[in-house]
């Protein structure tokens, strides 16, 4: 067991916890962001992305214990003060999600990419995506989302 | 406002939940007191099962219970079921293996259910499930499809582990056609194993209340009611009444969660055994190794044609691989869902399909994506492909030469087709795909080194299923209808019930379009309610395109039963006469008078009957308080969505890679409700299909070991397999509905494998099969140019 502090979407968590436990588990079971999903045990669907001092991640690959001290954000903690982040914004109003359970991760990993890259091309969108899965949408809507947010952040 | 409704590209009003991370999934229900559950499963493609041995488990930490097989016979727990019976053509019932929800005497697939162990943790189950001890006598496993039925039979009484041959067609008819056929084109075909992959792994949840023996079983389906009445009625859980199961925001389905399965069955079970909550999540891999798969059909096909180009007949035998056991929709997908297309859109007179549907010790295979409408479609447009190749035709005019152009028209296998215009959408896909710039195109490839190929699909499909005086004069056991509920409240805002379920369709906002459209109410003011056997009325689920055409048109019949008794109170209030009412953008307006009353007025009024003006009450003599009525919707026919879909492939010869560079599609959906759901749902559509043609495939080794068991292995597509698609439409209106709508959510996986691998075969010059991988293709550019060096 460790004793494990992390600042969770701006706010400061302090919680002791078994040094395998996955953050993905300790984001959903532990502080019950349930936001963050599992599609997968092997790291490869995406749909449990979140930000880790500022960096996109996928949240089954990392043991929370050895990020003491980091910064975590989840899809929750995204929006700001009830508005919508451009990124969300952008899918709703292109229908980039249907089923819902992949757009979490894709959210988190599109805005990293505007983070890295401000004016991505559709095949530099389509490369980054490479690490998220979605069996709904084609991906297509996605791309345009992820446009449509570029221009408006 | 109202009729700008139809036809809108209304933002999702589902969407906010999730892009906030606000959904809530069942994995994400946590209950006061749960325990958690883990499965065994068999490790063996077929054993018996000599002993399971609990003992040292049940003395583990955590652990709360162990449930095995001989649970399941001494709770007389039944057996899943196959829910459509057919007939062989020698008039014999097809024939079923038993299934039990956990295996007590033989199982029959790599990762069938052997016993559950519950504990107070999850990894306390996981852990206590390494010391459970099952002695199995491993059998030899029946695994390829085209071999089934000369292997040992797995099933004592089940010969040639042949579940049913069944024949559609006039055979003697078609014999004929060939007998005067001036050419008769022959073709080999695989459809390929999937795995539907839906992105949320299923899951349940079972709650017991004793004092009150209310069971919920929270669950990951896209058909809720089924679910419940099927774990009462034939597992025997529980009493439908005191039986409530929720399906909540689910993650995704494609036919994967129709049925319920062996899971949901045992947690509903344990819970209300141990009295507490049960949770039960898959993993990935137990997703690949235990939900249905779809499509492994292996097909002959000739076609034959007169020297003019006109086809007369179509002869299919199909071998159709069911997996271990008959699930709920296994044995319609190949028989009624699939045989009365496989003569496509055109104009054939004659036609004949077997189809021997066969068990092996595989993962049951039942509905996915399109269910038997994709397998009928790659056949029939493969064939089309290779004729006109054969006959030196262009494979676009060869189409066109056969097309049905009248309408309706009586197929010579089954469906009665009410409304199309094939060359409409035939024509505007080759100008938007611009066939006729495709020389310079493949030349400008050529150029770099790289072979360029078009494919050309035509589909129909029928959707709403099913009509129950269509299906059950074809031999089907029951018919498909669906239920819808509009309640107004007292405030005039609108609860929609139906018995439809959307996991990824939008029906939240769909629904409201059309209960908008019809009754003048923003759409702010309407919440649809689904997924919950507790609140809406028994109904069908999602499946088979048939939400909108059958779901959306009990929907659409309430609200004409909420305007009819609108029209009877707003004339008693007016004091004029039902007849005299027009009710027009939400507003009862008495005919050539400015007098009128809005809908919500109504709703108030039937809800609070006291006294308005001089109207003593608002209720005319014999008509009920409140304003909620019900329908029940069974259309008359099916809906027969058709498209015409255009690929264009570029191939790197040096490695075999082929990518999708060009693809334009043009559907007729009939009337569309949401351009904007409509156009997501062919996109997502066509990823499937790509994914069949190219990179997907579910491959068991000969001991029946499932090779592609996870995300590492099966070849799932992403973002950087596909160009921009487009997507344009035409539009005749179905008429076996009131809506209009024909049908989109499975067109897209329906209609692309054949285009895919027809532009694939025209880039490389050679048969090839599905998928067709790098490797694959690289192989035959290779075994290609060797046997043209040795013909040189």
């Amino acid at each position: 067991m460790k004793s494990v502090t992390l600042e969770v979407n701006g706010k400061k968590v302090t919680k002791t916890i078994e040094d395998h436990l996955l953050l993905s588990s300790f984001i959903r079971e532990q502080l019950n962001l349930t936001g963050t999903h599992v599609g997968c045990d092997t790291s490869q669907c995406g749909a449990c992305v979140v930000h880790v001092d500022g960096k996109s991640v996928k949240s089954c690959t990392l043991l929370a214990a050895d990020i003491d001290g980091s910064a975590v954000t989840t899809i929750e903690g995204l929006s700001t003060n009830g508005t919508l982040h451009p990124m969300q914004a952008a899918f709703k109003k292109h229908h980039g999600l249907q089923c819902g359970f992949c757009t979490p991760g894709m959210i988190m990993s599109s805005v990293d990419l505007l983070n890295n890259n401000k004016n991505p091309s559709d095949a530099e969108i389509r490369e980054w995506l490479e690490g998220n899965i979605c069996r709904c949408t084609g991906y297509q809507n996605i791309v345009a989302a992820v446009k449509e947010a570029a221009q408006n952040s | 406002m109202a009729s700008s409704m139809i036809g809108s590209r209304v933002e999702r009003t589902e969407d906010k939940k999730f892009i906030t991370g606000k959904g809530r999934y069942t994995a994400d229900i946590t209950l006061h007191g749960q325990t958690y559950a883990f499965f065994i499963r068999s490790p063996h493609a077929r054993a018996k099962i000599k002993k399971v041995d609990i003992s040292k488990a049940l003395a583990a930490p955590g652990v709360v219970t162990i449930l095995t097989g001989q649970d399941i016979i001494k709770d007389k727990i039944g057996g899943l079921i196959a829910g459509w019976k057919i007939v062989s053509k020698d008039g014999t019932d097809m024939k079923l293996p038993a299934h039990p929800p956990l295996a007590h005497d033989q199982v029959n697939y790599v990762g069938d259910h052997v016993a559950v162990v519950i504990a107070e943790s999850l990894e306390e189950a996981r852990n206590a499930a390494e010391l459970v001890n099952v002695d199995y006598k491993v059998l030899t496993a029946v695994v390829n499809t085209a071999s089934a039925m000369s292997s040992e039979a797995i099933y004592e009484g089940i010969d040639k582990n042949l579940c049913f041959d069944w024949e559609l067609g006039d055979k003697a008819k078609t014999e004929e056609a060939f007998a005067k056929a001036d050419r008769i084109v022959h073709l080999k075909l695989n459809n390929n194993r999937l795995v539907p992959n839906a992105m949320e792994p299923r899951a349940s949840i079972g709650e017991y209340n004793s004092s009150t023996d209310d069971l919920t079983l929270y669950t990951t389906s896209q058909n809720p009611h089924l679910t419940r009445l099927v774990i009462s009625a034939f597992n025997g859980v529980h009493p439908e009444h005191k039986f409530r199961v929720v399906a909540p925001d689910v993650g995704g389905g494609f036919g994967s969660k129709i049925y319920p399965y062996a899971e949901d069955v045992v947690i509903a079970y344990a819970a209300k055994k141990i009295g507490r909550p049960v949770k039960w999540v898959c993993e990935r891999t137990d997703s690949f190794l235990s939900d249905c798969h779809g499509r492994d059909h292996i097909t002959e096909a000739e076609l034959a044609v007169r020297k003019d180009g006109i086809v007369t007949g179509l002869r299919v035998n199909t071998i159709a691989n069911l997996g271990g056991y008959g699930s709920l929709f296994a044995t319609v997908t190949p028989t009624y869902l699939y045989a009365p297309l496989i003569v496509g859109l055109y104009n054939i007179p004659a036609a004949y399909c077997n189809v021997k549907a066969v068990f092996t010790n595989t993962a049951p295979v039942d509905a996915y994506r399109g269910a038997g409408r994709p397998e009928a479609t790659y056949l029939i447009e493969r064939i089309m492909d290779q004729a006109a190749n054969e006959m030196g035709m262009d494979r676009a005019e060869f189409r066109k030469k056969n097309f049905i152009t009248a309408f309706p028209h009586q197929q010579c296998l089954v469906h009665n087709i009410d409304s199309g215009d094939y060359h409409a959408h035939f024509n505007k896909a080759l100008e938007l795909a611009d066939y006729k710039g495709f020389a310079k195109r493949k030349a400008d490839s050529a150029a770099k080194g790289k072979l360029r190929g078009i494919g050309f699909s035509t589909y129909i499909e029928a959707c709403g299923i099913a009509p129950s005086s269509v299906v059950m004069s074809i031999g089907a056991g029951v018919g498909l209808w669906e239920s819808a509920e509009v309640r107004f409240n007292a405030t005039g805002n609108i609860s929609v019930f139906t018995g439809a379920h959307s996991h990824g369709q939008g029906h939240a906002t769909t629904f409201a379009q059309i209960v908008a459209d019809k009754l003048g109410v923003p759409m702010a003011n309407i919440d649809l309610v689904h997924g919950d056997t507790d609140k809406g009325p028994f109904g069908m689920g999602t499946y088979g395109s048939r939400s909108l055409a059958v779901g959306g048109s009990a929907i659409s019949k309430a609200c004409d039963k909420i305007i009819d008794k609108g029209k009877r109170v707003a004339a008693h209030m007016l004091e004029s006469t039902p007849e005299q009412i027009d009710f027009k953008d939400g507003e009862f307006i008495v005919r050539n008078s400015n007098k009128k009353k809005t809908i919500g007025e109504i709703a108030f009024a039937c809800y609070l009957p006291g006294t308005y003006g001089e109207v003593k009450s608002p209720l005319p003599a014999g008509v009920e308080p409140g304003l909620k009525e019900t329908a029940f919707y069974d259309p008359i026919n099916f809906s027969f969505p058709s498209g015409s879909h255009v690929c264009e492939v570029e191939i790197d010869q040096d490695t075999g890679v082929t990518k999708v560079v060009k693809y334009s599609c043009v559907d007729d959906f009939g009337t569309l409700i949401n351009p904007m759901i409509v156009e997501g749902q062919v996109h997502g559509g066509l990823a499937q299909g790509i994914g069949q043609a190219l990179y997907e495939n579910a491959y068991y080794d000969e001991t029946g070991q499932l090779v592609t068991a996870s995300y590492m292995d099966y070849a799932m597509p992403r973002a950087d397999h596909f160009p921009e698609f487009k997507i344009e439409y035409t539009c005749t209106p179905a008429t076996s509905n009131p809506l209009g709508v024909k049908g989109c959510g499975e067109a897209g996986a329906i209609a692309s494998p054949p285009a895919v691998m027809n532009a694939v075969i025209d880039a490389i010059g050679t048969d090839i099969s599905m998928p067709a991988t790098s490797e694959k293709v690289w192989q035959a550019l290779r075994t290609k140019v060797k046997s043209a060096k040795k013909a040189a």
